[in-house]
């Protein structure tokens, strides 16, 4: 589906780069990518999420300026960026609720990709790039959470850390090993201060790269839409530009005001008290909860009575993500034409929402039999509710096209349509 | 085509049955015994009684703003009670002149900053004492946390400098409530936690509770994790002189070092909300002409 170049050199100079570096032609054609006319404003949150990603990048940047990863400096050059530098209590309040704003896009895209089957053929290799930007944002906002050297930064990434420790009990030793390998010394401290503040810093130039690739990616196969039916016909799709520039325009805005109300008016609504208080690895507070975000997993790893059995658990819980295009055997993308598949996914979400609300609780009696029942529907979901589904599951009848489901013409949109899986299979090429 | 759905709804409900009996069957949580059950019950009536309420500041909300007079009685409260053991290391005088602040002169940051006595290195190399300029930090009372801890007891009065965002109030709503909870927090941009937890705990020394047992050196309060804090009852009715005739009440102080310590937390507090409001309208006027743009050239497709 990749689309026809339609860029034609006009002057001199661009026939002559076109034939040497064809960049023009990457952007003219970026331009008139052709998008299903029936996205829904779901479909904005890929914009929103490259916003957020140079949000983010251009505020790190200015910060690094002024921070200093030591252990003895790192708390009081943070608070020095809020009360000294010109605008500094901005630029960090800015990519601090970035942080979240990021995540909650970010969220919202995956669910949008699971409800309507974006991951399934010919769109697999788009989505585990996806998961693998997840995975890397998730590395990177830990450590970014770990630079302002308060209680909660020191002593989450003493819990994170010491996780790999679980690995003792498979071999005994590997794991402090690994551990104190990554602490470069026998303890949280200025070593791992400093080598998270490397990395965090490195992190999001990969995530960068791998959202060139996803893109690219993008337009080879072109955009899932919410019927799942693909582009047959001209009159299915519009041009990215203006349609779509425009539309993601006004959802950035909007999402814009919803950032700009967290970094003015409630910038620590969404950290943790605790990290105002400097880093001090002879008290450990009350509860240790990382950041909103990682809750749900956080959740998983707890809800297992075994430590590496946790770990495990919770790195399942990604992985999963990767082998979904081959768990989900349905061959109906939209949920909108799957009646048993939507129901499970709202499921699925109220066991994501479920398990984060769970992941801040202290971890006894009820709270953690439910992070045990809604673990085990998290990986129920995938592993078995899906394959199943798309063996008994009889789709609800689908438009012919794109352009029937919009604009409703010919046929009545609930008549004959095409049986099930001739939409679907019509696209293996 | 209900029917179907209905059929979809049903199946979910059962699928996630089928797991809760399986938890209810293989992971029951343990009975509380009942002395634990007592000992929880007792919690959550201390924690009833002594819930933290939220106080009216003026700096709450969207258009939230210090009032300098309570700042200069806060500083005032600071400067003859807490910081006889509380260092407050992150701020400098001329912060105190600062705009957005307790709203001293220039002259007076340099008085109150001449008060103090810092030690530096002369220019022969050995230390000599001057007094204390505009730029220096705010002294602290213990020369090392080693003194701190020493002078008080073994406990270390905590550094305030950034106390009124290191505390907060925990929500205590229900689960099924937490939503809305959440959702009333943000919606009303609450970052008010911190003074009322400080008010709270200022005005929390009461009497203890009988069968509540306080440990030797700490005394009892209402807001304090635990009930128990090293702290004594700072402060006393007409303990400090107010100028502008503000009743000389522990309430009244514990109010007034509260948002003087919100402002020595958050100094940009009232910048920040006024630059805001002004880009929350810039963005909203963004949106509109967005929004109007799409609709005019999406209305070509129909």
């Amino acid at each position: 589906m990749s689309h026809q170049s339609t860029y034609h050199p006009k002057t001199g100079f661009e026939r002559w780069m076109d034939e040497r570096l064809p960049i023009i032609r990457v952007a003219s054609d970026f331009l008139t990518f052709p998008t299903p006319r029936n996205l829904n404003y779901l479909w904005t949150f890929g914009g929103i999420l490259s916003f957020c990603l140079a949000v983010q990048i251009i505020t790190g940047i200015v910060l690094a300026m002024h921070y200093v990863p030591h252990e003895s400096m790192a708390f009081a050059s943070v608070e020095h960026i809020m009360r000294n530098v010109n605008w500094g209590w901005l630029i960090r309040y800015t990519h601090a609720v970035g942080a979240s704003m990021f995540f909650l896009a970010v969220y919202i895209h995956i669910f949008r990709g699971l409800y309507y089957g974006s991951y399934k053929a010919p769109r697999e290799v788009l989505w585990i790039l996806g998961v693998l930007i997840f995975l890397l944002m998730m590395a990177t906002a830990f450590m970014g959470y770990v630079l302002p050297w308060g209680q909660m930064s020191f002593w989450g990434a003493t819990v994170i850390t010491n996780l790999f420790s679980s690995i003792n009990s498979i071999i005994p030793g590997l794991g402090t090993l690994i551990v104190e390998w990554i602490w470069g010394g026998y303890a949280v401290g200025n070593a791992t201060l400093n080598r998270l503040f490397s990395l965090h810093y490195l992190l999001p130039f990969a995530i960068a790269g791998l959202v060139i690739l996803h893109i690219w990616s993008l337009h080879v196969v072109g955009n899932n839409n919410p019927t799942g039916i693909p582009v047959k016909k001209d009159s299915d799709a519009i041009p990215f530009s203006p349609y779509m520039t425009m539309k993601d325009g006004f959802a950035m805005t909007i999402f814009a005001l919803l950032f700009a109300w967290f970094v003015f008016y409630a910038p620590n609504y969404l950290g943790h008290a605790d990290n105002y208080i400097e880093a001090n690895p002879l008290q450990t507070p009350a509860h240790i909860v990382p950041e909103w975000y990682l809750l749900p997993f956080y959740a998983i790893l707890r809800a297992i009575p075994s430590k590496l059995g946790g770990v495990l658990a919770m790195f399942a819980s990604i992985a999963v993500l990767f082998i979904l295009p081959w768990l989900d055997r349905s061959l109906v993308r939209s949920a909108k034409y799957r009646p048993l598949y939507k129901w499970f996914f709202w499921l699925f979400v109220i066991t994501c929402i479920a398990l984060g609300y769970l992941g801040a609780k202290p971890p006894d009696g009820w709270y953690v039999f439910f992070a045990r029942v809604f673990t085990i529907y998290y990986f129920a979901h995938f592993l078995l509710v899906l394959p199943i589904l798309g063996l008994i599951e009889t789709p609800k009848p689908m438009p012919n096209s794109i352009t029937e489901a919009v604009l409703g013409k010919g046929v009545g949109r609930h008549g004959a349509g095409v049986p099930a899986g001739a939409a679907a299979s019509a696209e293996k090429r | 085509m209900a029917s179907s759905s209905f059929k979809g709804l049903i199946s979910a409900l059962i699928v996630f049955g089928i797991i809760l009996g399986f938890g209810l069957l293989f992971f029951y949580p343990e009975p509380k015994s009942e002395e634990e059950l007592k000992v929880i019950e007792k919690a959550e009536m201390m924690a009833e009684e002594n819930a933290v309420h939220h106080q009216e500041w003026t700096f709450a909300g969207v258009r939230g703003h210090f009032d300098k007079a309570q700042l200069q009685r806060g500083y005032q409260v600071y400067k003859e009670v807490c910081a006889a053991c509380h260092g407050l290391k992150l701020g400098k005088y001329r912060n105190l002149a600062d705009a957005g602040g307790p709203g001293f002169t220039d002259g007076q940051v340099k008085t109150l900053a001449a008060e103090a006595e810092f030690e530096v290195i002369g220019d022969a190399g050995a230390p000599v004492a001057r007094p204390g300029l505009p730029s220096d930090a705010f002294k602290s009372p213990f020369a090392n946390d080693n003194a701190a801890r020493s002078a008080n007891g073994g406990g270390l009065p905590p550094d305030l400098s950034v106390m009124a965002k290191a505390r907060n109030v925990h929500s205590e709503a229900p689960w099924y409530m937490a939503p809305v909870q959440y959702l009333k927090d943000i919606v009303t941009g609450y970052q008010e936690g911190g003074p009322d937890y400080l008010h709270a705990l200022l005005t929390g020394y009461k009497e203890t509770p009988a069968g509540f047992t306080v440990s030797e050196g700490l005394h009892f309060n209402t807001a304090f994790p635990g009930y128990q804090i090293a702290m004594p009852a700072p402060l006393a009715d007409a303990q400090v002189e107010y100028t502008d005739g503000s009743p000389a009440t522990v309430d009244q102080y514990s109010r007034d070092v509260s948002a003087f310590l919100m402002w020595a937390s958050e100094p940009s507090l009232e910048t920040r909300k006024h630059l805001g409001l002004r880009v929350l309208l810039y963005l909203l006027i963004t949106a509109i002409l967005f929004w109007l743009a799409k609709r005019m050239l999406w209305s070509r497709l129909h």
